[in-house]
């Protein structure tokens, strides 16, 4: 893959800038197989109706046989409209998610980070039959994919759309993470103070997302970075050796977090 | 200045949720249109939630957070900036009347190109015909056999055949419609490749047409191949081209002649008639499907000339309809 961008960095008007994660290849392939899947099924079920369709028609005297040709008629349509529409239609109703999407937590937007028209959702499905090229190996959806940095098809680029990573992130609660445990440094606001007027927004930042991380480590390297964290804090801080003394690495940093993120008001 | 976190997170959160919980609803029902104090509600709560972020990030820097209020400020402000607020056309006759016609017209030079490549294809195919008539058996694709027999043995045993209005007209009529549609919309977004697929498509049809009326020409049998054809060809010929017209419109924004926009700025101010046309294109191809089945497959001599007829008026209707219809009056000139 050619100079990937990972994320989609949108500055809004309001001046406030965020970033989406883009799809990878990987997962919108998972997810076409799905709609692939869908699409098959869903041909399946229109056949199998119209065939009983057409079984109870052949009872039917002197039109049966028109019924039925209208029945062969309408399966071809039926197949085309369903392979046609059913990007388009699950993308427009649910906002640029077809089930496969939904399930791989996968979404269609504007490039610019806007919600899409439906011009843009009709242009990117028609152009599914250039994608799907040779026969419906998505050679040139694919190649195209690998090659653009914000992993686009021949329909995003025409469209300008692009298939971002949508993850339900839940806003993490601190109560229990600091007021678990009683923070000694407490008893000596004048050394809080000063750890706080010495602690960086950049020290402060690793120390918090150590805390709020912590879960995600290997015991070993978790062990290591509060070491190291601790070692670090205990050199600009002045704290005695009466309150830090039994103190673990990792309670002194969740000391140090709270002292830094709790106390002061803005 | 670092933020004291935990009672900005306490303070904030209800605003937060309130917020997810819009957006739920909306991504849950997709024509949802909320109300006016909902909207103003929903616009007041992406704000506060957009500076709660400019805060996180000025003040905190703290990681989960941040990433969960990016999500939520990303996927309001994509509710609440419609790209171009374009909708779904709700009046069809208006489409029918002004739009397509007018926007055919916008783009005429690419129909010219696209007719000019359809009847380069059709010429060379009538002249490669001319200079060496053994090259019919190689040219004709094998999906269209009949084209292969001698048009006059075709014309005599079809002339003979009973019509039967319905058995197998449905389907054939469903699978010409489908497969006209696909093959217009591949020409459309073939021009991604510069438009030469599309070129080459335009001019390999072309080139079969140009066979099949030389065959048929030499063979004396011009009546039954005008009466055969013209009746959906007049509507499924320009309806393809129109495919071939949204194709080279898409050339033209790849090359970006002639403008300093970027690929993406090209593609979105042509993106409404590139709809418009492929969607004129379909409907004309619905319209030729049926007539392809129900009446251009009726080879009884004494209905030719009301076969032509019929061709010849739906043409000049088509002709007429792109080049007039929609059109907007001149405006009487102000004088003293």
């Amino acid at each position: 893959m050619l100079g990937k961008t990972t994320a989609l960095e949108v500055q809004t008007a309001e001046g406030v800038s965020f970033k989406v994660p883009i799809a990878s290849p990987f997962s919108r392939c998972l997810a076409l197989a799905i709609d692939i899947a869908v699409i098959i099924g869903l041909t399946i079920l229109a056949t199998t109706v119209i065939n009983i369709l057409q079984t109870i028609a052949e009872t039917v005297p002197q039109i049966g046989r028109i019924l039925i040709d209208f029945g062969t008629g309408a399966a071809i349509i039926l197949q085309f409209v369903i392979a046609t529409f059913y990007g388009i239609i699950t993308e427009w109703l649910w906002s640029g998610q077809t089930l496969g999407k939904r399930i791989f937590r996968l979404r269609v937007i504007d490039e610019r980070g806007l919600s899409l028209s439906f011009k843009q959702i009709l242009i990117r499905n028609i152009f599914r039959l250039l994608d799907m090229l040779p026969s419906t190996f998505y050679l040139i959806g694919g190649t195209s994919c690998l090659l653009t940095p914000k992993c686009q098809r021949t329909g995003d680029l025409a469209a300008g759309t692009l298939v971002i990573r949508e993850s339900e992130v839940s806003a993490p609660s601190y109560n229990e993470l600091l007021e678990k445990e009683e923070n000694s440094f407490s008893t000596m606001p004048h050394l809080e103070a000063r750890l706080r007027h010495r602690t960086s927004p950049d020290e402060a930042r690793i120390a918090l997302d150590a805390i709020t991380r912590r879960n995600e480590l290997q015991p070993e390297s978790r062990l290591l970075l509060f070491s190291q964290l601790a070692k670090h804090f205990r050199e600009i801080s002045e704290f005695p050796d009466e309150i830090t003394v039994g103190l673990s690495d990792e309670q002194y940093i969740r000391n140090v977090v709270d002292t830094i993120f709790r106390k002061v008001s803005i | 200045m670092i933020l004291d976190l935990n009672s900005f997170i306490t303070r904030e959160q209800p605003y937060w949720d309130e917020l997810s919980a819009l957006l739920r609803n909306y991504d849950e029902n997709g024509g949802y249109r909320p109300a006016l104090e909902e909207a103003k509600r929903f616009y007041y709560l992406y704000q506060r939630t957009s500076a709660d972020l400019v805060k996180l990030n000025t003040f905190a820097g703290e990681v989960e957070t941040t990433r969960y209020l990016e999500r939520l400020v990303a996927r309001a402000y994509s509710r609440l900036h419609e790209s171009g607020g374009e909708k779904i056309p709700l009046k069809p006759l208006y489409w029918l009347t002004r739009t397509f016609p007018s926007t055919f017209r916008r783009h005429w030079k690419a129909f010219v190109i696209s007719f000019t490549g359809f009847i380069a294809g059709a010429s060379f195919g009538a002249g490669a015909l001319a200079v060496d008539y053994d090259l019919k058996d190689q040219f004709i694709p094998p999906q269209f056999p009949h084209l292969r027999e001698k048009p006059s043995k075709r014309v005599e045993r079809e002339e003979k055949q009973d019509f039967d209005a319905f058995q197998g007209r449905h389907a054939f009529s469903s699978e010409l419609m489908t497969h006209n549609t696909k093959v217009t919309a591949l020409l459309m977004v073939s021009g991604f490749l510069w438009g030469i697929f599309t070129l080459t498509l335009l001019f390999s049809n072309g080139q079969i047409l140009g066979f099949v009326i030389y065959d048929y020409l030499r063979d004396g049998q011009g009546e039954f191949l005008t009466a055969w054809l013209l009746p959906h060809g007049s509507i499924e010929i320009p309806a393809i081209l129109l495919g071939g017209q949204a194709g080279l419109m898409i050339a033209h924004a790849m090359f970006g002649w002639g403008t300093n926009l970027r690929l993406r700025q090209r593609f979105a101010r042509i993106r409404g008639d590139l709809v418009t046309l492929i969607a004129g294109a379909a409907l004309l191809l619905i319209w030729a499907g049926i007539v392809e089945s129900f009446l251009s497959q009726y080879h009884a001599p004494p209905f030719y000339p009301w076969k032509i007829g019929f061709g010849l008026v739906q043409l000049c209707g088509l002709v007429l309809y792109l080049s007039l219809s929609g059109r907007k009056k001149p405006q009487p000139q102000l004088t003293n």
